[in-house]
């Protein structure tokens, strides 16, 4: 059988019209696939290179990633709590609530007041010449409308649970009840953009994952911030209040329905979302701030325990931190997809239903 | 002074990196591109920090015929891609430090003794161009030859360019020019010849135009770059609906608690 196949002369091959067949499909595979898979086959640098409107320049990436490094998303998260608690603790103070809570509340949002500046001039590439941030003001600038609002957050916030400190222990006097109020007033101001205004920093650029979806990030990040507040403060002790439960429960709410807005939609420029190292870190930080606490807090409500609530809180507050580095690493996995800018489908978007 | 622009045309670059080698010698950038790639003779990847010349290698499946490729080769065609210096600049309008600036002849310039390094640029440039030198901290890009057109010289790749595949000059003439080009290229039978100058997009056009072979995006091209600002209205809309929720709900929620605190207090 196998003689018949195989004509050796002089222990050279003859060639024959199957073997000539062979080599022809060989290179019509290597032409078609660009490279060809046998065992032990594996060619170095294969399949080989082409740059084409399917693959691009080869796969690279057309964007950067972000330069950031882990003081920004920190930062997201200081500051979207210190805001949120700033705002709580001026609304508690005009409507007459719980001394403790106003104290507290302030507290926090003087914490993130010195935090949130420290971590942003860690991360410049020139630390000392953070204060070229104050040359101008850009309102078309995230970046420049943010700085100048961290300034005035940090500014009163500060201020405010100082004089408050001063009035308590050395008795109140004029002075610092002006500055009390005064500064309450502006961190009440300064605290509502400044803690989501992060959304629109990262909604308004280049990377496809954020710009789809700048119309929900300050939304999103807002929640997240009230979320981690309301559980710090309730850490702090504040477990009694009603008002701080419905404001958990209104957090996560919003939580659970980002992420069912994440999940149940399909295109492709979501797909960090969903997928890889950046994906399961969305998922669980949407968990953590989301369905968790909503229903430590529900049970709470009928059982009157109120441990399920500090307990909520706290995984509210990991949530929130797990959310901002989750969409920052999200950034660099949406820059590192070359397909997106160059309005490439590739075949994984095809499999997905796209 | 003039509005000046590039017009880098890829039917005419040979590949010989002169580019890279003279912008990097001018202007006093460190070294890079000292890693294989595997990506045929493109060894630098892209335009960076390091890199504001580039060199692009581009390997088409075999096309027949014109450039005297025989019709089982490969075709290959090379491009020196460079900071498009856009209409409406991304890292211009991103910068919170008021460093990138326009300069008198249109480009978009990077002053190094303003910039502090934020990053805000890198990740609002829609071409992927600026880049922050982690060295240095600062963000680096082609300058446009800013100082070398001050003194009333061409950049230093232009110059540098050995087949004019660089060209240099007045933007409206050098639009004029490529069309000019366009025409003489499908003439020739090269029908796929486009001009890349993105005008109908919300970059508005930029003073890096290019002329390549078939679709841009096999040169890395983007067929429709956005300046991120187009996003800012849809983002200070959400913020501001954040923000109302926020007070609204902080506020109601706790009218409705000390309400009750009151009457338990008998207030």
């Amino acid at each position: 059988m196998s003689e018949a196949k195989i004509h050796v002369i002089g222990g050279a091959r003859v060639p024959d019209s199957p073997s000539e067949q062979r080599l022809v499909e060989i290179r019509q595979e290597a032409e078609r696939r660009g490279e060809v898979k046998a065992i032990g086959i594996r060619p170095s640098g294969a399949p080989f290179p082409k740059a084409s409107p399917e693959t691009g320049y080869y796969g690279l990436p057309l964007l950067k990633q972000p330069p950031w490094t882990w003081e920004i998303p920190l930062y997201f998260f200081a500051g979207g709590a210190a805001g949120a608690a700033a705002v709580m603790g001026a609304i508690a103070d005009y409507t007459g609530a719980d001394r403790k809570l106003v104290r507290d509340a302030r507290w926090i949002a003087a914490a993130g007041a010195v935090i949130s500046p420290a971590l942003l001039i860690a991360d410049l590439g020139r630390p000392a010449r953070f204060l070229n941030m104050l040359r101008v003001f850009k309102p078309q600038s995230p970046m420049s409308v943010g700085v100048w609002t961290l300034l005035g957050f940090s500014g009163a916030a500060a201020a405010t649970a100082f004089a408050g400190f001063m009035g308590e222990r050395y008795g109140p006097s004029l002075p610092l009840r002006v500055i009390e109020n005064a500064g309450q007033a502006a961190s009440l101001v300064f605290g509502l953009p400044f803690s989501n205004y992060t959304g629109v920093l990262i909604g308004a650029t280049a990377i496809p994952v954020w710009n789809q979806n700048v119309g929900d990030l300050p939304i999103h990040f807002a929640a997240s911030g009230l979320g981690a507040a309301v559980g710090l403060l309730e850490m702090m002790g504040n477990d009694k209040s009603r008002a701080l439960q419905a404001l958990g429960l209104g957090a996560a709410l919003f939580e659970c329905w980002e992420g069912l807005r994440i999940e149940g939609r399909g295109h492709s420029h979501l797909d960090p979302l969903k997928h890889g190292p950046s994906g399961w870190m969305i998922r669980t930080g949407g968990v953590l701030a989301g369905p968790v606490p909503f229903l430590l807090r529900a049970a709470s409500v009928f059982t009157g325990d109120s441990r399920l609530r500090r307990w909520a809180g706290i995984s509210a507050l990991l949530g929130s931190l797990v959310t901002r580095f989750a969409w920052v690493d999200a950034g660099h996995a949406s820059a590192r997809e070359w397909r997106e800018p160059l309005e490439i489908a590739g075949e994984g978007r095809r499999e997905l239903g796209e | 002074m003039s509005v000046t622009a590039f017009l880098t045309d890829s039917t005419l670059c040979i590949g010989c990196k002169a580019c890279e080698v003279a912008c990097k010698e001018w202007n006093g950038v460190t070294e890079d591109g000292l890693d294989w790639t595997g990506f045929s003779y493109d060894n630098t990847g892209s335009v960076g920090a390091s890199t504001w010349r580039h060199v692009k290698f581009v390997e088409h499946a075999p096309e027949p015929g014109i450039g005297g490729n025989a019709p089982e080769m490969n075709s290959w065609s090379f491009s020196s891609d460079v900071c498009k210096h856009c209409e409406n600049a991304g890292c211009l309008e991103a910068c919170p430090t008021g460093s990138i600036v326009r300069t008198e002849f249109g480009g978009v310039y990077v002053q190094p003794d303003v910039c502090n390094g934020c990053g805000y640029c890198v990740v609002a440039c829609p071409f992927g161009v600026v880049e922050r030198n982690e060295d240095d901290g600062r963000a680096f890009k082609c300058t446009f030859c800013y100082d070398r057109q001050k003194a009333g010289l061409i950049p230093a790749c232009a110059k540098a360019c050995p087949t004019e595949s660089i060209q240099f000059g007045e933007i409206d003439t050098l639009r004029r020019k490529a069309e000019e080009r366009l025409e003489e290229l499908r003439r020739r039978g090269m029908r796929d010849a486009t001009l890349y100058d993105p005008v109908n997009t919300s970059v508005g056009g930029t003073h890096a135009m290019f002329i390549v072979r078939g679709d841009p995006r096999s040169y890395n091209l983007p067929p429709k770059p956005e300046v991120p600002t187009i996003y800012l209205k849809k983002g200070w809309a959400s913020s501001a609906v954040a923000a109302a929720v926020l007070l609204g709900g902080t506020l109601l929620a706790f009218l409705a608690d000390g309400g009750r605190n009151g009457q338990r207090n008998g207030r």
